[in-house]
């Protein structure tokens, strides 16, 4: 299986994982390794689990899960993970603010009704907010729209266009550009090529848009 | 009515049933400002109590059930209510845990309740019981677990009425509640569901049986009435999926219809099966006042009219599963009570679990709903220090 495929299917990368780090698909780990140990972390579209369950056992995070899919839940809750049936526009309201010390949403925000409500929601929620998308100012889908003419499909966006969960894509750059409009700080940020390597590229310049798959972005609420 | 069922007797309390009997000889404040008691508290245990006392699940039964949980129901001889869910390696593990369910205060099956003599009088309570609450069966429910010496328990677990139970159980006791599992339920009684608990109680009181609630005094029954009780809320425990595919429009041991009034088709002669069979276990006065303590029952109100409200302050871990087609306890107000947890920042997993059967899904074979429990227990057992399966 080549590592592309392996991210792909989020399965495992190496052959024989040596640690549960390693285990954990590339870019969970990422985001897992900006999580301070201890931390309260909500992880809203969390899957099957494989993020939170790392957190709860190796980081001793008081680590909740929101997931849509009954088998993602019923697969969570399985593993004795607090996990609620619910989605980003719909049931994340009614949390207090500053509930959690993380707030996670990994690749769903380009899944969700209103990413602007859902993104004052995350830093509202959150001190801190980490958000990750596939990045659609990468040059693969550029290159397939311009060459082919057709909607790109990538490991990232891997459905049809009649058939995507995905109706907010962005670029980096118009997510730089919303957080600037909505006073979100961005302390952090990531691109990961598509193996889910970071690059040592600045996320705010025209190359990273360019090459990155994907982005990773730590975000708080900017002063009033 | 035509041909519907032949009155039957109601057998009266039995003192041989199963099970232990508790004596609360300190009178209970009910909700309506009686102090009640002495009464008898009938309840059932299955597994053992470890050293700690840490391993008790109290199992709350829902408006008709009672504590026969995993045994034969001994007027029915039909087995427990729920052993598909509990006992030996089952969700509710007895070789881990220890269970415990109590029949409800004002039920029938042997916790005091209507059909009881008021020592007072000498004759039955009838509709001379005090109006309770399904606090007040949490109430009584905590001496209970007082007597048995236990602090806290490691989970309390009910569907539909059940569930209330848990529900008041985490809001009125959080220390006392480790884990909490509301199934197929909600914080307050629907206005549909009052609507529907009105037909069957107008139905009781209009049988000339009843003879305003002094139908043991006089040696009769309202068996028509009830029966009729039974079989409307019986609809409402199901789902139009479920009765198609069980029943369709199919014909009763018949080729067409008779052109009158008998049970033609199956779904009738169902229902019909479960409103006679229902009179010969349950007591029509029982009936009425349980289906009021549900009517009542609005958690939010007793905070203000705060939901978040009743839970702040609770540490229990609680599991919220719903069923997709269940319409008596629909997924919303699960979800609703699941958006009150987490504006207190409760610790709360909250399944909707897919299925054609209703509300009485929580009863039956449902793999999904197991998994999720054993799992969400498990984990519980691990924090609790009950160590894994």
């Amino acid at each position: 299986m080549s590592r592309s495929a392996a991210i792909e299917l989020g399965g495992v990368v190496s052959p024989s994982p040596a640690t549960p780090a390693d285990r954990l698909r590339r870019d969970l780990r990422v985001i897992a390794d900006m999580i301070e140990p201890a931390a309260r972390v909500l992880d809203i579209g969390c899957g099957d689990g494989a993020l939170l369950g790392y957190l709860v056992s190796e980081k001793g995070a008081d680590a909740r899960g929101v997931e849509l899919s009954q088998s993602g839940v019923n697969a969570c809750v399985g593993q004795g993970l607090s996990v609620i049936q619910g989605d980003a526009d719909r049931d994340l309201d009614a949390y207090p603010k500053g509930a959690f010390n993380i707030v996670v949403l990994s690749q769903t925000l380009q899944a969700t009704r209103n990413p602007r409500r859902v993104l004052e929601t995350l830093v509202r929620i959150g001190e801190r907010a980490i958000v990750s998308f596939p990045n659609f100012g990468y040059w693969r889908v550029r290159l397939s729209l311009l060459a082919r003419g057709r909607m790109p499909v990538t490991p990232l966006l891997a459905h049809q266009w009649y058939d995507s969960p995905n109706i907010h894509l962005c670029t980096i750059r118009d997510f730089v550009a919303l957080c600037g409009e909505m006073n979100i700080r961005i302390e952090k940020s990531v691109t990961l090529d598509r193996y889910g390597r970071p690059y040592a590229l600045d996320p705010r310049g025209s190359l990273a848009n360019l090459l990155a798959e994907q982005g990773v972005f730590v975000l708080s609420r900017g002063a009033a | 009515m035509a041909s519907l069922i032949s009155p039957r007797t109601l057998k009266r309390p039995d003192n041989d049933w199963p099970g232990y009997r508790f004596t609360v000889s300190n009178p209970l404040r009910l909700d309506c400002g009686v102090d009640f008691g002495p009464f008898t508290i009938a309840y059932q245990t299955y597994g053992t109590l470890n050293a700690d006392r840490s391993n008790a699940i109290l199992i709350c039964h829902a408006l008709t059930g009672d504590q026969y949980v995993a045994d034969p129901h001994p007027i029915t001889v039909h087995p427990g209510w729920w052993s598909t869910m509990a006992g030996p390696g089952l969700v509710l593990d007895t070789d881990r845990y220890f269970l415990i369910c109590a029949n409800v205060l004002g039920g029938c099956m042997g916790t005091t309740g209507p059909k009881d003599i008021n020592p007072e009088t000498g004759k039955p309570w009838a509709l001379s019981f005090p109006i309770i609450t399904v606090h007040d069966m949490v109430r009584a429910q905590k001496r209970l677990i007082e007597h048995l010496g236990i602090d806290q328990l490691f989970c309390v677990i009910g569907g539909s009425m059940g569930g209330m139970q848990v529900l008041q159980w985490a809001a009125s006791y959080p220390e006392s509640v480790f884990a909490a599992i509301p199934v197929a339920s909600a914080a307050r009684h629907s206005a549909q569901n009052i609507a529907f608990h009105e037909v069957g109680r107008q139905a009781i009181m209009a049988d000339p049986e009843w003879c305003e609630g002094q139908y043991l005094e006089r040696g009769r029954a309202p068996a028509r009435g009830l029966a009729v009780a039974r079989m409307a809320a019986h609809i409402t425990y199901l789902s139009e999926a479920a009765l198609h595919r069980k029943f369709g429009r199919n014909l009763q041991d018949r080729n067409e219809v008779t052109w009158g009034f008998d049970a033609d088709f199956q779904v009738e002669s169902y229902l019909r099966h479960q409103g006679s069979t229902f009179v010969d276990r349950f007591d029509a006065n029982s009936y009425l006042y349980i289906t009021r303590a549900m009517d009542y029952f609005d958690l939010a109100a007793e905070h203000g009219g705060s939901l978040p409200a009743a839970f702040a302050g609770a540490s229990s871990r609680f599991c919220i599963i719903s069923f997709t087609s269940d319409w008596l306890f629909p997924t919303p107000e699960s979800r609703e009570l699941v958006h009150a947890l987490n504006a207190v920042a409760a610790n709360v997993s909250f399944v909707e679990i897919e299925t054609d059967k209703g509300h009485d899904a929580f009863l039956l074979n449902e793999p999904e709903l197991f998994a999720t429990l054993r799992g969400f227990l498990n984990g519980c057992a691990e924090h609790r220090g009950l160590g894994r399966p």
